[in-house]
């Protein structure tokens, strides 16, 4: 089953207020081996200007992840998550991420295409502050193997 | 313009993704049972591509010198980055080569990124801030 093509240039309403807190940070950066100090001590990460704790440059992941499935999950789009793997994975950021933000997602379908006999959906989610500012985009290509080659 | 910068080399064990698995929730079993994993063709577990990412991550942060001085990271997930049940688990290899200055004075590194000898990122590159 080809994905639905009407998804692509589609965008959905802001998902909830996601909470970083400093623990979710200093998990994160432990489970990747970050030890530097601005991931873990608030006093280290003031000092260098930052205004809590800061998160390593792919924690916006665990937010944008959790926030595509607004997208991901909807029965008319067609994905069948058991044949997808991650093929694409970008962040431009305007600043990292730190603890104490109030973050919400704004989630796109930029393009689906068909190449042979595969699936390819890249989504868009801009990151901002509930009041508004921009943090980081994020794009994220999904491929759907075909059913024959998988 | 052909500067490289010192490689660094990461250690992946199977903790270490179960470990990610739990801290960025995603919790797909590819990426902790074997059973899952070659029961959809693949050699083995594997890592998660965003965990190998964020290892590369750390390259990128540890060169530009400062998380807020990361403008842009992207990569291509080209091929698989098998981790076995054993204490030593894979080494992935993180490389740089300062490619160019951007239009706003950036700089850009094309990133490459090795398990075994086989690249396992294509395109992948970051736009660093100069300092």
């Amino acid at each position: 089953m080809p994905l639905d093509q009407s998804f692509a240039g589609r965008s959905w309403p802001a998902t909830p207020p996601y909470q970083v807190g400093r623990e979710k940070i200093r998990e994160f950066a432990r489970a990747i081996g970050a030890t530097e100090a601005e991931f873990h001590d608030p006093e280290a990460a003031r000092a260098l200007g930052y205004a809590d704790v800061v998160a390593p440059p792919t924690f916006p992941v665990v937010i944008t992840m959790a926030a595509s499935r607004q997208i991901i999950d909807d029965p008319a789009l067609g994905l069948d998550y058991s044949r997808v793997v991650h093929g694409d994975q970008k962040f431009a950021y305007t600043r990292p991420v730190v603890a104490g933000d109030e973050l919400v997602c704004v989630n796109s379908v930029d393009d689906i295409t068909t190449r042979g006999g595969h699936d390819f959906l890249t989504t868009r989610t801009e990151v901002t502050t509930v009041a508004g500012e921009p943090v980081v985009t994020v794009w994220s290509k999904l491929v759907q193997r075909g059913e024959e080659a998988s | 313009m052909s500067e490289t910068l010192e490689p660094r080399t990461f250690r992946v064990t199977r903790a270490d993704l179960v470990r990610y698995a739990g801290a960025s929730g995603d919790f797909n079993p590819i990426h902790w049972s074997e059973r899952t994993a070659t029961a959809v063709g693949l050699p083995g577990v594997i890592a998660h591509g965003m965990f190998t990412m964020a290892l590369v991550g750390r390259a990128v942060t540890g060169w530009a010198g400062a998380p807020d001085a990361v403008v842009e990271f992207g990569v291509r997930f080209a091929r698989p980055v098998p981790v076995p049940d054993t204490d030593e688990g894979t080494e992935v290899v993180v490389s740089a080569a300062v490619k160019e200055t951007t239009a706003d004075g950036h700089t850009r590194l094309a990133l490459t990124a090795t398990c075994n000898g086989e690249k396992v990122l294509s395109m992948a590159q970051a736009v660093i801030r100069k300092r």
